[in-house]
């Protein structure tokens, strides 16, 4: 699989996605405007609140993933060998300097965001800055800008956005129902039990369904990124070292959600996938598989 | 009848995608160009006030800094491609027995002007590498594409030729060498 072939499949992905959040949003919502007795204002509220953060999702992704992880800019003076190992793979990569970003934590990681390589962020905490030596800072950013490279970013930071929407509505709409339950209790009666039934199993499947996205896009393509950031750097070892380096530290970083989770580069919640079913829900590739591929190269 | 225009059509798409794919790579080979004369530059920029700083510190090494600027001069009018990558490589030949000789003087390796020069000039020597690379990945490509069939026929009736690598491996090579006298 070339370069090209990637980026053309994350701008169809990145379509589809948007276009079956919408469908499904609205669907649910009119679901639970059935419940209410109002189906169509609710699917046009449904519709309205999945367009708007689709859009938004495109053009302020980035921004909003910066401010939830609250990342500062980074500068050359303060953070040299960022800066300019940063500024050296982009001229390798043949891509435009992108923002860089400093999240002030010390549990190690990084993640790119931003909607094209000319919008792009490079965003690292403290702590991995503090751990890593310069060649395995390059064999991080190179991961990094690969995933700029191929619009990986641009897939990921729309669904980091619509997973987010996702949990506000469902927790919104949980707690609605739960308040909701004991001021009309007389005329629940009247309404058709079904809509109940669809719409607690909505409620149920919709948090499935985000993971499952999130799952379908970010596992395999860290192992693409390794490898055409080797391409870059042409120093596996490098990488083979840094997430060796990240698999040793076991500080979770607080300021992840699940919903921004999959961008970065190690699982910021440090679980141990010890079990297969716990690797089946898993948001990012075993490291050890990552280390053995980058040590056979 | 139909089928034979058809065919025709799908072969003038055929060469005409092919050629804007030249057109496209050689234009992307122009700009990696660019971007390693930018770096040459920049380099070529530092070095005055490298050898000012050490001057300042160890007058008697006139070989040494007669070297470095003689280098750097060649870099300066350097055209063709091989010019700059000899040139490059003389600089950075040079510029390493200059540090040699600073290591000698402490007080000019405590110096954090000369500290902070010595960084950049890494850090340019770095920006050097990285932006051939991009060159040599893109000439790759399309010296590929010049010889490979079928591309290679619409390479020929237009006159793309394959291009020179920038390379730099012979003088890292030589390099190597220590000398005891």
């Amino acid at each position: 699989m070339t370069v090209y072939s990637q980026i053309s499949e994350n701008k169809i992905k990145t379509f589809l996605i948007m276009f079956f959040f919408i469908l499904i949003f609205s669907s649910f919502f009119f679901l639970l405007g059935k419940y209410f007795d109002s189906p169509w204002g609710y699917f046009f509220l449904g519709f309205f609140i999945s367009l708007a953060s689709s859009v938004g999702s495109y053009f302020y992704g980035d921004k909003l993933v910066l401010m939830t992880t609250r990342a500062q800019p980074a500068n050359k003076k303060q953070f040299f060998n960022f800066y300019t190992v940063t500024e050296n793979l982009s001229l390798a990569a043949g891509l435009p300097m992108p923002k860089l970003y400093v999240i002030n934590d010390p549990s190690p990681n990084a993640f790119a965001t931003g909607r094209d390589p000319k919008h792009a962020v490079v965003c690292v905490t403290t702590g991995l800055l503090q751990i890593m030596d310069r060649t395995e800072l390059e064999g991080v950013i190179a991961h990094e800008l690969s995933h700029v490279k191929n619009f990986d970013i641009l897939l990921a930071s729309i669904v980091a956005v619509l997973v987010g929407t996702l949990a506000i509505i469902s927790d919104w709409v949980i707690r609605s129902m739960w308040w909701g339950r004991g001021s009309d209790d007389n005329n629940r009666s009247n309404r058709n039990p079904i809509f109940i039934v669809l719409f607690i199993v909505a409620l149920i499947l919709t948090p499935i369904i985000a993971t499952i996205i999130q799952l379908a896009i970010s596992r395999r393509r860290e192992y693409l990124a390794d490898a055409s950031g080797v391409l870059l750097t042409r120093y596996p070892e490098g990488l083979a070292r840094a997430l060796e380096k990240l698999k040793n530290n076991s500080q979770p970083l607080h300021k992840a959600t699940s919903s921004t989770a999959h961008l970065f580069i190690d699982n910021p919640f440090k679980k141990k996938n010890s079990s297969w079913f716990v690797n089946l829900f898993s948001t990012h590739p075993p490291i050890d598989e990552r280390i053995k591929i980058l040590k056979s190269m | 009848m139909f089928i034979a225009l058809g065919l025709v059509g799908i072969l003038i798409v055929y060469l005409v995608a092919q050629y804007n794919g030249f057109v496209v790579l050689k234009t992307r080979i122009q700009e990696a160009l660019s971007g390693i004369d930018v770096q040459l530059k920049r380099r070529a920029d530092l070095i005055p006030n490298v050898v000012e700083t050490v001057k300042g510190y160890a007058k008697h090494e006139k070989s040494v800094f007669t070297e470095v600027t003689k280098a750097r001069t060649a870099l300066m009018g350097a055209q063709s491609l091989q010019q700059k990558a000899e040139a490059d490589n003389m600089l950075t030949g040079a510029l390493k027995s200059l540090f040699a000789v600073a290591e000698a003087y402490p007080d000019l390796k405590a110096n954090t002007n000369f500290q902070d020069l010595q960084r950049q000039l890494e850090d340019t020597e770095d920006k050097v590498a990285y932006s051939r690379q991009f060159y040599n990945a893109n000439v790759l490509d399309f010296n590929t594409k010049v010889q490979m069939f079928p591309s290679n026929l619409i390479a020929n009736a237009f006159a793309f030729k394959a291009l020179e690598f920038f390379e730099a491996e012979e003088e890292a090579k030589k390099s190597v060498k220590v000398k005891f006298d």
